[in-house]
């Protein structure tokens, strides 16, 4: 039986509308109304986004083994060709449902935490009518029926990521941080069109049904011509996972994403640790089979990047004292991970673990890392800092936040029971039975990632008590009650039995803990957990002589290993200079050189020529006189000469 | 017939006048000598319709009918030509043609 | 004796146009100028009773010369002192001028001169009063009515026009109309 799932265009729209209406009345409506009427909104979408699931999976459920992709809008906006042509709907397939589930209720909990959090500040309405552009954004994004609109919908969360970053824009470094996310994400979008329109050319369609049909898949390996030694495909591919990794902060893409921690907490936690940030891993996973019938190396190289990124970026967490920093690098290795798990996946059956396991650490990371930004920014709120050797001891004054921060660590570190352990778990066997040196870096990462993350809990909330210029206190209940939901979904998600639901063939898979590999990923996190246990839980000399000991590679961690600085070389010494200035230089002297000469001559001859329009009747009466008889004589001369 | 006289003397002597009048119009200032000039040249244009029936077409009376209507034309243009000259007058304080040059650019 | 009499009459009355005209259109007092003009007017009309065309003369006379100037006359006495002296012209335009009227001049000579006129032998048409205005009024091959006609309904447009044109006008020669009371 064909559900209709026409009401799920409702899920974008009613945020867009709220954002309609928050940014034209506003001036004129309160903050409390602003901030619960944004609520609403996205509490409205949530509820559509669970009946959504639940008519999926359970009513509609299996047809012949398979979920079905289901079309619940459809709309053609433009028509190109008669081949080809550009749609406007709502795709409905396992992953969209996932991940509408995963944003809703992400954004539901950061709305209600930001009427807390954003009280009294005079962007309050502005903020929210940003909030709202961006889930109808996103929205819109994991529901896009094609590639053209995935793309369209890209930007659009580049925008909003943009105008949320830079939100508190008296702040210079808030700008700057909204300018080198917007361009850095704009530059690796721009490989993401390329790669669009060559997919498209070469398979003549723009929609992701077809697209990811693998019957069609095979046509197209047949037809494809090859370039520099790779497939047309691997080609338009890689270009594409350019873009995602672009959105996903993937190295070398990543260095937006701890600047982007320049707006508001909440923020942080909505679209840079559960929603935006994971773009580029659910385009990947979009066009997966593609990616995974398509063209092998493709994936190979999303696995390495993905398993380079995770390691690079877990060490730098290591050294950073600036608590959202921690959790931004924290976030690019976890989505090095996911990642990892598209990389590594097949397609199909067992082979497919992987990707099922890249999806569900993508939506139990959406739950914990949402919920550490969430209580980072509770911290901020309370004790005016970002930076952890500035905290300490806070257990006893935060007591809602210490428990949903500790239960988060825990998920994210991979303590076994809490959700984390299960879907990093999965990665880590997906990478051991497909590529060892990935399963080694990953098993490594997963250590360093308890390490990093028990250093910031014991740091914050353990340690020696830093003197506060106000007494903390735990922050109000609009906070603290989106801290403890959360925290009941960061255990509880990992429950869930996720192969039934998602697959990359959307045939059921059974995962079962290869206990070899969870007991050594369990090992190396509580290794981890101790050595932070160690160094920070009481205050000690310790971490300040390890660090001595290893100064220049610390020093480099810390500064990120200088790849900001080999970005400002590249672009202002080599770019600016070697490319752009003769071409701005070109463009002055030469083009508007060009143009305005142009202008300037004929501005000159008309100057020079308008005395003749003297208005002076006699001049015009002796030109009259004088060519009648230069005309007669002419005429003589020829009538004489005939 | 005028024993003696043939048409090129009439026709040099209405050619003559026909160019001190372009000459006087090119040159003069005041609007009143230039309508002036203009009837110079009308009436050199009157002798050479008349040396024409005279000595052409003796038989007709074209030429001197010609000749009646432009003194007519004349006539009236000069008519037109007055009032204008004394609107301009009331308008400019002056009939110097140099300072009538609103028509340009 | 007679042709050698009417030749000497014909250079005479040449000579008195070409010299007056040429006063005429250099003079720096207008009134003289307009005077000049009369007299080469007045020659004219002696030309055509040279020609014998005697109604066309006392055309030329009452019409030109009485009427014309008169108006020219009257005109001067409106808009300029009796006495009013002329700029020199400027240097340029004087020579410009003179240039291609010269040129005009000699070119329409050589084309005179060069041209042989051969003059009709047909007996002449008594010119008078009666004749002319028989064809004036009449409407066969040779007649002009239609042209009469058109002349007068020309000759009241014009009269019309020269009275709308000249009629005062709110607001002429005032910079703004509505400080004319005030300000005279």
């Amino acid at each position: 039986m064909q559900m209709s799932f026409q009401f799920t265009i409702l899920i974008p729209l009613i945020p867009l509308i709220s954002f309609l209406i928050i940014g034209f009345l506003y001036s004129k409506m309160s903050n409390k109304l602003a901030g619960i009427w944004g609520s609403v909104s996205i509490f409205s979408s949530f509820l559509l986004s669970l009946f959504t699931a639940y008519r999926y999976f359970f009513e509609v459920g299996r047809v012949n083994g398979v979920y079905p992709k289901i079309l619940g809008f459809d709309f053609e906006w433009l028509r190109f060709s008669d081949s080809l042509s550009a749609h406007l709907g709502t795709l409905i397939d396992p992953i969209s449902v996932m991940m509408l589930v995963v944003v809703t209720t992400v954004s539901l909990m950061v709305h209600i935490y930001s009427i807390g959090y954003m009280k009294g500040d005079r962007g309050f309405n502005r903020f929210f009518a940003f909030l709202s552009l961006f889930s109808f954004s996103m929205l819109g994004l994991v529901l896009s029926t094609n590639i053209f609109e995935i793309y369209i919908f890209w930007e659009l969360v580049g925008v909003s990521s943009y105008l949320l970053i830079g939100f508190y824009y008296e702040k210079n470094s808030a700008v700057a941080a909204s300018k080198k996310a917007f361009i850095v994400t704009r530059f690796a979008d721009l490989f993401f069109l390329i790669g669009i329109l060559i997919l498209s050319f070469y398979t003549k369609t723009f929609d992701f049904i077809s697209l990811t049909d693998p019957s069609n898949i095979a046509v197209m390996q047949t037809g494809s011509i090859t370039f520099m030694g790779l497939s047309v495909t691997t080609w338009a591919l890689l270009l594409i996972f350019i873009g995602g990794a672009g959105k996903s902060a993937m190295f070398p893409l990543h260095i937006w994403l701890p600047d982007a921690m320049e707006g508001p907490s909440p923020v942080s936690a909505l679209i840079h640790a559960a929603t935006m940030v994971v773009a580029g891993v659910f385009l990947v996973a979009r066009l997966f089979p593609i990616y995974a019938l398509g063209s092998d190396q493709a994936l190979q190289v999303i696995g390495y990047v993905g398993a380079f990124t995770s390691l690079f970026a877990a060490v730098i967490a290591m050294t950073q004292m600036d608590f959202k920093r921690v959790l931004a690098f924290s976030t690019i290795s976890q989505i090095g991970y996911m990642m990892v798990g598209l990389g590594v996946s097949g397609y199909g059956n067992e082979a497919g673990l992987g990707y099922m396991a890249s999806m569900f650490h993508l939506f139990t990371h959406a739950m914990f890392k949402a919920l550490l930004f969430l209580c980072a920014g509770s911290v901020i709120h309370v004790v005016h800092t970002n930076f952890i050797n500035e905290m300490g001891g806070l257990r006893k004054h935060m007591k809602i936040t210490h428990i949903t921060f500790l239960i988060a660590t825990l998920a994210i570190a991979g303590f076994p029971g809490f959700s984390g352990f299960f879907s990093k778990d999965e990665i880590i066997t997906a990478a051991y039975h497909n590529n060892k040196i990935i399963f080694y870096t990953e098993l490594l990462v997963a250590g360093i990632t308890a390490f990093y993350m028990f250093r910031l809990y014991f740091r914050v909330f353990w340690n020696q008590e830093a003197s506060y210029e106000h007494k903390p206190h735990e922050v109000e209940k609009t906070m603290t009650i989106p801290l403890i939901i959360l925290a009941f979904l960061s255990i509880a998600v990992g429950y869930i039995p996720f192969g039934n639901f998602i697959s990359s063939d959307s045939m059921p898979l059974e995962s079962h803990i290869n206990w070899g590999v969870a007991s050594a990923s369990i090992i190396v996190s509580f290794t981890g957990i101790i050595i932070a246990w160690v160094l920070y839980k009481k205050p000690s000399n310790l971490p300040e002589r390890i660090v001595s000991s290893i100064k220049v590679l610390y020093t480099w961690a810390y500064h990120k290993f200088y790849i900001d600085e080999v970005y400002l070389f590249v672009t202002k010494k080599i770019i600016f200079n070697l490319i752009s200035r003769p071409i701005a230089w070109f463009d002055r002297h030469v083009v508007d050189g060009a143009m305005n000469g142009i202008a300037w001559t004929t501005s000159w001859v008309s100057e020079s020529i308008k005395g003749l329009q003297s208005g002076q009747l006699q001049k015009y009466a002796l030109a009259f006189v004088s060519s009648t008889i230069i005309l007669s004589a002419l005429l003589i001369y020829i009538l004489l000469n005939v | 017939m005028m024993g003696g006289l043939a048409l090129q003397d009439f026709l040099v002597v209405s050619t003559s006048m026909f160019f001190i009048g372009i000459f006087g119009f090119l040159t003069r200032r005041n609007l009143i000598t230039i309508l002036m000039s203009v009837e110079l040249i009308l009436n050199s244009v009157n002798i050479n319709f008349v040396a024409f029936n005279y000595f052409l077409h003796p038989e007709a009376m074209h030429g001197i009918f010609f000749a009646i209507f432009v003194i007519a034309v004349a006539a009236a243009e000069a008519a037109v030509a007055i009032a204008i000259i004394i609107n301009i007058y009331r308008r400019f304080k002056s009939i110097n043609i140099e300072n009538v040059s609103e028509m340009k650019y | 004796m007679e042709i050698a009499a009417s030749k000497v009459i014909f250079y005479i009355i040449a000579a008195a146009i070409l010299f007056f005209a040429l006063l005429s259109v250099t003079s720096k007092r207008i009134l003289r100028a307009a005077t000049y003009l009369f007299i080469v007017l007045i020659s004219t009309a002696a030309l055509y009773f040279l020609l014998n065309y005697q109604f066309l003369g006392a055309v030329q006379i009452a019409l030109y010369a009485g009427g014309i100037v008169v108006m020219i006359i009257f005109s001067i006495l409106l808009t300029s002192h009796a006495g009013q002296k002329f700029e020199p012209v400027s240097r340029l335009k004087f020579f410009a001028s003179l240039l291609a009227v010269l040129v005009g001049w000699a070119l329409s000579l050589w084309v005179i001169l060069s041209h042989p006129f051969v003059a009709s032998s047909k007996e002449a048409v008594e010119v008078n009063m009666d004749s002319i205005g028989k064809a004036l009024l009449s409407y066969d091959r040779n007649g002009y009515v239609l042209v009469f006609e058109v002349i007068s309904i020309l000759l009241l447009a014009a009269m019309i026009g020269a009275i709308v044109i000249s009629k005062k006008q709110p607001g002429d020669g005032e910079t703004n109309p509505d400080n004319s009371k005030t300000s005279k």
